[in-house]
């Protein structure tokens, strides 16, 4: 007789959004084993139809608070497509600064708010306000550097204000510049005992394997972030604009978020995905840390994701830094910045890589710039087949070794592993850390 | 004396605003030294129906959540609907002008009908609220001074006069000057004028004035050029929920 389980997991904590995890099995046969999307449908892709291309970004940055430039970016860039607009030099380092700036308080969060506490065994950071306090604060430390870049820079992390299609509306003064320099390098050594601290707990996630195809973009200059080529680790490399030849939305009932699939019925994006398929190009930081962490590609093991995530802080980091020098010498001016923006007819499109991965945006605009066709293709989103399929070969590999709560408490890591909440330090403040 | 006990939920939204709670990193931390947080469900594992103050987040866009809300409104004892989404249904309004069993068929095609949705609304739609966090997102100052405010039991000052008024004293370039338009002669005040400083224009995104004068309102937008279509769109973009996002029956737009 095999085992019964099951497992309802309900409006899972920890991670930005509503889902549930859901498995039934019986006499030691998995029966059902999916994650639900229960999260209200939101409809952008209706609303967007009949707006502006000067609002078409004000619109689908708030797809997400967290990914907010994120989102910011992939719009602009489908924007900038679609009218054939040339970027300055200086618009382009803004732009890439601002994305780095998002890539890292995303991940210093992921890594230190939700990854730390389920390797540590807590249900939350709190306990590791008290026991950890230094910890606590480096990681808060970090995490500011996102608003720091972003208030300069656009007026806001959340919603950014000044990045627009083709420029800037702000000109950040070089006094706020030298302002976000500092701080920045003040966090150099942060970044190191981020590195040391994941490395200590990184043996606590679970040795779990499943061969996956891994999608993101590819840059021949650079450790892809900003743009680039669309790279499938199983169909090689296409033009961004073929982007639908590997990204085949469909819907399934238990979710309110369309899956991905390509050539098998699933694919992922992220972190890891990006560490697989570049690994090469990451600078020597990232490869320190990698090495530290003992990360290699392409690595199969989906909870490994937070470990992807600390190369990439050590690698965006430095990124940053270097970034940030050759703005402080570029001549950042309304002429250099100031968006010149002709609207024509047409289609553009925007992929970025944003803190949980791919991200694409499609618009359509008619000749006066309104737009009459969007299409927005969310990382999380495309990674939900390949966490259903994850669980399905999870599950009976630990059956008749783990308890049901044990292996429901996987399955929530297995999730947050892939879904980083950027919202989690409030809890920080209930404890008397300062 | 016991702490107060707080507790944040979300609906439909980016959940952007319980993240511009977080980047209050420098003051916030005396603040919360006064409360216990007791629900974040973005952030910890733990589950309470027992809260003194509820935060709210997003819009109410499907009847079923009606529950949830009431649960909520049971529980507290004072409830801050927290952001746009809360306070007026925010941008998801928008979806309301644009149909929405056409836009479900847009976005799921024929598996539109798998999922549940009704016309986004604010939360008081569904419950009372005490207090209003408008704004998207909402302005860190003005989450801090609700909260202590709420803490001290008195009545938190929110400004009820036009964005203008800020942008004046932040000696902004007008953007009518600049031959932009903007809704900051409508719009409530409270953000210190904040997309007008960064080159943005004013969405009035944390809502209206109370009384202001709607006719002439449009009839600004209208000398600057902008079409009637062009003048609503404006006001449907965070404010579709107020009368005033409906064309005047004539479809004339002057007054």
């Amino acid at each position: 007789m095999g085992k019964t389980l099951d497992i309802n997991i309900h409006h899972l904590t920890r991670v930005e959004g509503h889902g549930n995890i859901i498995v039934r099995a019986s006499d030691g046969k998995v029966e059902k084993c999916h994650l639900q999307i229960v999260e209200t449908p939101r409809v952008f892709e209706s609303m967007i139809c009949g707006l502006s291309w000067r609002d078409t970004a004000m619109l689908t940055c708030r797809i997400c608070g967290i990914c907010s430039v994120g989102h910011t970016t992939a719009s602009i860039q489908a924007t900038d497509d679609a009218f054939g607009l040339k970027l300055t030099p200086e618009v382009l380092a803004l732009r890439k600064l601002m994305l780095l700036a998002e890539e890292i308080q995303s991940h210093v969060l992921h890594v230190y708010f939700l990854a730390a506490p389920d390797a540590l065994g807590a249900g939350s950071v709190l306990p590791l306000a008290s026991s950890h306090p230094e910890v606590v604060k480096r990681a808060l430390r970090m995490k500011k550097v996102g608003n720091v870049i972003c208030d300069a820079v656009a007026g806001r992390h959340v919603h950014p204000i000044a990045l627009v299609p083709g420029g800037f509306t702000h000109v950040p003064s070089k006094k706020d510049l030298k302002k976000v320099q500092d701080y920045i390098l003040m966090l150099n050594d942060d970044v190191d005992a981020t590195v040391e601290t994941v490395a200590a707990i990184g043996g606590a996630f679970p040795k779990f394997e499943r061969e996956r195809e891994d999608v993101s973009l590819t840059h021949p200059d650079e450790y892809a972030f900003y743009n680039g080529q669309l790279k499938s680790s199983k169909t090689g490399v296409h033009d961004i604009h073929d982007y639908a030849k590997v990204i085949h939305e469909f819907c399934v009932e238990h979710s309110t978020s369309k899956h991905v699939r390509n050539v098998d019925a699933c694919l992922a994006v992220g972190a890891l995905s990006r560490f697989n398929n570049n690994a090469a190009q990451l600078n020597d930081r990232g490869q320190a840390a990698a090495k530290k962490l003992g990360l290699k590609a392409p690595c199969y093991n989906p909870y490994y994701n937070n470990l992807a995530q600390t190369v990439e802080i050590a690698h965006f980091y430095d990124e940053a830094v270097k970034l940030m020098d050759q703005i402080m010498k570029m001549d950042l001016t309304e002429a250099t910045l100031a968006p010149n923006v002709t609207p024509k007819a047409g289609r553009g499109i925007g992929l970025t890589e944003v803190p949980r991965g791919l991200l694409v945006h499609d618009y359509t605009y008619d000749e006066k710039g309104v737009c009459t066709k969007a299409n927005c293709v969310i990382p999380t989103g495309m990674n939900l087949a390949n966490i259903d399929h994850d669980m399905q070969k999870y599950v009976p590999e630990v059956i008749n070794t783990r308890t049901q709560d044990q292996i429901g408490h996987d399955l929530e890591m297995l999730v947050r592993s892939y879904d980083p909440c950027i919202s989690c330090s409030v809890h920080l403040l209930k404890v008397d850390w300062v | 004396m016991a702490k107060p006990r707080v507790s944040f939920h979300d609906f439909t939204s980016c959940e952007g605003c319980q993240l511009q709670v977080l980047n209050c990193e420098d003051e916030l931390l005396g603040i919360v030294g006064a409360v216990d947080i007791v629900n974040f469900r973005e952030a910890i594992d733990e589950k309470s129906d027992e809260y003194d103050i509820a935060f709210i987040e997003g819009a109410f866009t499907r009847e079923s959540d009606r529950k949830r809300l009431e649960h909520i409104r049971k529980c507290a004892k004072i409830v801050v609907a927290l952001g746009a989404c809360a306070c007026t249904g925010g941008l998801n309004v928008l979806k309301n002008f644009r149909g929405i069993d056409e836009s479900m068929k847009k976005v799921y095609g024929e598996a539109a009908s798998w999922y549940e949705t009704s016309p986004a609304l604010p939360i008081e739609a569904a419950i009372k609220v005490d207090v209003k966090i408008n704004g998207c997102p909402i302005p860190k100052q003005e989450f801090l001074e609700v909260v202590k405010s709420v803490l001290a039991g008195r009545t938190p000052q929110i400004p009820d006069y036009p964005v203008c008024v800020e942008c004046k004293l932040r000696e902004n370039v007008c953007l009518f000057q600049k031959g932009e338009y903007c809704m900051g002669v409508v719009a409530k005040a409270g953000c210190n004028a904040w997309c007008p400083s960064y080159g943005g224009r004013c969405y009035a995104c944390r809502g209206l004035i109370t009384d202001f004068n709607k006719n002439a309102a449009k009839d600004v937008l209208a000398e600057y050029g902008l079409t009637l279509e062009q003048v609503m769109a404006e006001f449907r973009m965070f404010n579709g929920v107020f009368p005033v996002a409906e064309p005047p029956a004539d479809g004339a737009l002057k007054s």
